[in-house]
């Protein structure tokens, strides 16, 4: 017990406990709440967008339908895989943290920002065809088949909820780059690691949003012709 | 309870406080004390309320006379736009959280500082890029799109300055976002030992309530504005008629957070009303958990009812008839808290010292705003009185008539802790009287004005208005006078008025239990709290035997 207290002890002068916190621990269920209502602020932000999905997808079930036959569903799936890969090396480069065990953490948050960036990179490949087939919105869009109105709004909210998304990757692998040269100057220990958890939960929960985007552009009304 | 007034001598200013801990332009820009945050917010809003202040001027000018003689039609939009942007975006939200939520919080739950001080830096300098877009915006010829920015004349017709404006507007809801969260964070994980949710100071649960609302609906409004911008630049179709987008959909999103963010403007003002009635009435607020909940329920349902605003956007009768009903039921905490501070002062004694002068002029003007506001949740009344004067007026009762004024109160009640100096009384207790006088004659007439059916937004009116256009605007200059008067009385006081004791007012919250001005750390020694908030009623008793 002792022993423990002094370990904290020692922990909090060479963590640098911030001057406005008593300890540790209240330091970390501060930033803890923090990063959850920051993520509260992040559903409400694609909230809009998601909310005017569904009333145009409502509004025009056959455009989107039809027009959802234009993704690429193979690629989709595999970013989703990878996605759902990146969330795992994630977790464990959290729980190595919490091991207070250096080199897999800097190890598990190398596989989770090459994760990242193979998700943004089958996205890149996906964005420049649907350019090239001139799906984006706007003077050039040309739409080949019937609902090609609606087919165009389909599309604006495509780029814009999966820009959005891939904008909110990209943030993440920029943390992601911090915590690693955080970590390899052995920052983290086990009674400080609260910002490999939180930037753990802000990578999550980007995951969580792909997991709806994918239905909800890729998925819905594929069965339909 | 060391609060019995005994007038003290003349304090002189003990060593080190937050003002004198550091000196020249780095320890000010650089600095994570929240007391200097909350300064230097004041600094920035005080120049923007006096900007939106001259563009409400010009338009009361050129409303003089009945003809658009001062201004182009064109002209007179980007007025009115520029003054609703910059007094509610810059000004308005900004104002009691920004500058006494933020020096006060820490102070009122016995803390340091905020939980996240580098953030509260952040979102100071994220307001202040927010403010240099639309400045921006401003000098290259204005926006004209009303406060509004509705599609799709804000996406496809517009030629003015959307992007940039709405750009500005996007970033500074930032600066809401991180205030809020870090005040929520604040008050769960920060509070000193002894202090129950139950003991904090109304102050605190006004802007607890003010944070959900800031958490919770800026970024709708900031997604919004995002898709106004990704139409404008990318030609993103999202609200666009002509693909079957939905103009609509735009006005839904928008008062979903511009609603509630009327309630961001007068919910801590409530929350300052709150202590200055207890102070000044030496008496224990009445029903204090009713007062603080009614804060909450305020805040909860601010977010059901934007669809007042659309009862003539071609939204359904149906829908129309339940944000008709709902609307009518924010009167119900609204008046709880009237109430309330109505019994609080109920043989009380009451000083009529300058805080408490705007915390009267609050509590009227609100009743008043509030009552007119349930004239427009009515469906009937509504269609007549929409987008007239009438709802100029109503809205200004709450706003400026509720929020500035409470923001006044306050400035004035913590003036001496803030600076540590006390401000000068009897002119102080004049240009009070300049303000509410001038409100009144300002927005009264305006009532009438839209009773009789005079549009908002227009440069020009019938010559039968005159009369009262005239009198809105001399209003408008005697409430100009009394807006000067504090700045000018509150920047002379820094420099000749007297020193404040700790606690000028022998007020109960932990705030006045340090020093005036306070230390760098608040506390020399850390508080613990072992009773109630607002004890004046057995401390009076104690007072008089």
């Amino acid at each position: 017990m002792a022993e423990t207290s002094t370990a904290k002890a020692h922990a909090s002068a060479a963590h640098g406990l911030q001057h406005q916190f008593d300890s540790l621990g209240q330091q970390k269920d501060a930033s803890t709440l923090g990063m959850w209502v920051f993520l509260v602020t992040e559903i409400l932000f694609f909230g809009g967008l998601f909310l005017a999905y569904t009333i145009y997808r409502w509004q025009y079930a056959r455009g989107f339908a039809l027009a959802s036959h234009h993704m690429d569903i193979l690629l989709g799936t595999v970013n989703t895989a990878v996605l759902i890969c990146s969330s795992l090396t994630m977790a464990m480069a959290v729980h190595s943290a919490a091991l207070g065990r250096r080199k897999p953490l800097m190890g598990f948050l190398v596989a989770t920002m090459l994760l990242g960036a193979a998700f943004l990179g089958i996205k890149a490949v996906e964005y420049t065809e649907h350019i090239r087939h001139h799906l984006f919105p706007g003077p050039g869009f040309h739409y080949p088949g019937p609902d090609a109105r609606s087919a165009e709004i389909f599309f604006s909210l495509y780029f814009a909820m999966t820009g959005l998304h891939a904008l909110h990757m990209i943030i993440g692998i920029g943390l992601l780059s911090v915590l690693f040269v955080l970590a390899r100057r052995g920052r983290f220990i086990p009674e400080y690691y609260s910002p490999v958890e939180i930037c753990g939960l802000y990578w999550h929960f980007v995951d969580i949003v792909w997991i709806f985007l994918f239905p909800l552009l890729y998925l819905i009304g594929r069965h339909l012709k | 309870m060391s609060a019995v007034t005994i007038p003290e001598p003349e304090p002189q200013h003990p060593r080190d406080n937050y003002l004198n801990a550091g000196y020249g332009i780095r320890s000010w820009l650089l600095t994570r004390d929240h007391k200097r945050i909350a300064l230097l917010y004041l600094g920035s809003i005080t120049f923007f309320f006096f900007l939106g202040g001259l563009f409400a001027l010009l338009i009361r000018l050129e409303l003089l006379t009945p003809a658009g003689d001062l201004v182009q039609s064109e002209t007179y939009n980007k007025l009115f736009t520029m003054h609703g942007v910059i007094m509610v975006f810059f000004f308005l939200i900004p104002s009691i959280p920004a500058v006494l939520g933020n020096f006060l919080i820490p102070m009122m739950i016995g803390a340091k500082d905020l939980a996240f001080p580098r953030l509260n830096l952040l979102s100071w300098y994220v307001y202040m890029a927010g403010a240099f877009f639309t400045l921006w915006a401003v000098v290259h010829g204005g926006v004209d799109t009303g406060w509004t920015f509705y599609t799709p004349y804000s996406t496809a017709s517009s030629n003015t300055n959307v992007i940039a404006a709405a750009v500005g507007i996007f970033i500074t809801g930032f600066s809401s976002i991180l205030t809020g969260l870090n005040f929520i964070v604040t008050i769960h994980t920060m509070r000193a030992p002894g202090l129950t949710w139950f003991r904090l100071p109304l102050f605190v649960w006004g802007h607890y309530a003010t944070s959900l609302i800031f958490v919770l609906g800026t970024p709708v409004i900031a997604v919004t504005l995002l898709m106004v911008f990704a139409e404008r630049v990318f030609h993103l179709g999202i609200f666009d008629p002509a693909l079957g987008g939905d103009p609509i959909l735009f006005q839904h999103l928008f008062w979903f957070y511009s609603h509630p963010a009327v309630y961001i403007m007068i919910l801590p003002a409530m929350g300052v009303v709150s202590e200055i009635v207890t102070t000044f009435s030496r008496k224990n607020i009445f029903g204090y958990r009713f007062v603080a909940f009614a804060s909450i329920a305020i805040a909860v349902l601010g977010f059901l009812v934007w669809g007042h605003h659309m009862f003539v956007s071609g939204q359904s009768v149906y829908a129309g008839l339940v944000f008709s009903v709902l609307s009518f039921l924010v009167a119900i905490p609204s008046a709880v808290k009237v109430f309330n501070w109505t019994a609080t002062m109920y043989k009380g004694s009451i000083s009529w010292r300058t805080p408490m002068l705007y915390a009267f002029g609050f509590i009227g003007l609100f009743t008043i705003g509030g009552l007119t506001g349930l004239f427009l949740a009515s469906l009937g009344v509504n269609v007549h009185v929409h987008d007239t004067y009438f709802i100029i007026a109503h809205f200004h009762y709450i706003m400026v008539g509720g929020a500035i004024m409470g923001y006044l109160g306050g400035i004035h009640y913590w003036w001496p802790k803030i600076s540590g100096k006390l401000y000068p009384e009897g002119l102080a207790r004049f240009s009070a009287l300049v303000v509410f006088l001038g409100f009144n004659l300002t927005f009264f007439p305006q009532f009438i004005l839209g009773y009789l059916g005079m549009p908002r937004r227009y440069h020009a009116y019938p010559p039968e208005f005159q009369v009262l256009n005239v009198l809105s605007t001399a209003g408008a200059s005697v409430l100009g006078v009394g807006y000067l008067l504090p700045m000018i009385y509150l920047v002379w006081s820094m420099r000749y008025g007297r020193n404040a004791p700790a606690n000028p007012w022998g007020s109960t919250g932990l705030e006045w239990k340090t020093s005036s001005p306070p230390p760098k750390d608040n506390f020399d020694v850390p508080p613990v709290v072992t009773e109630d908030p607002y004890t004046y009623s057995h401390e009076e008793v104690e007072r008089l035997g």
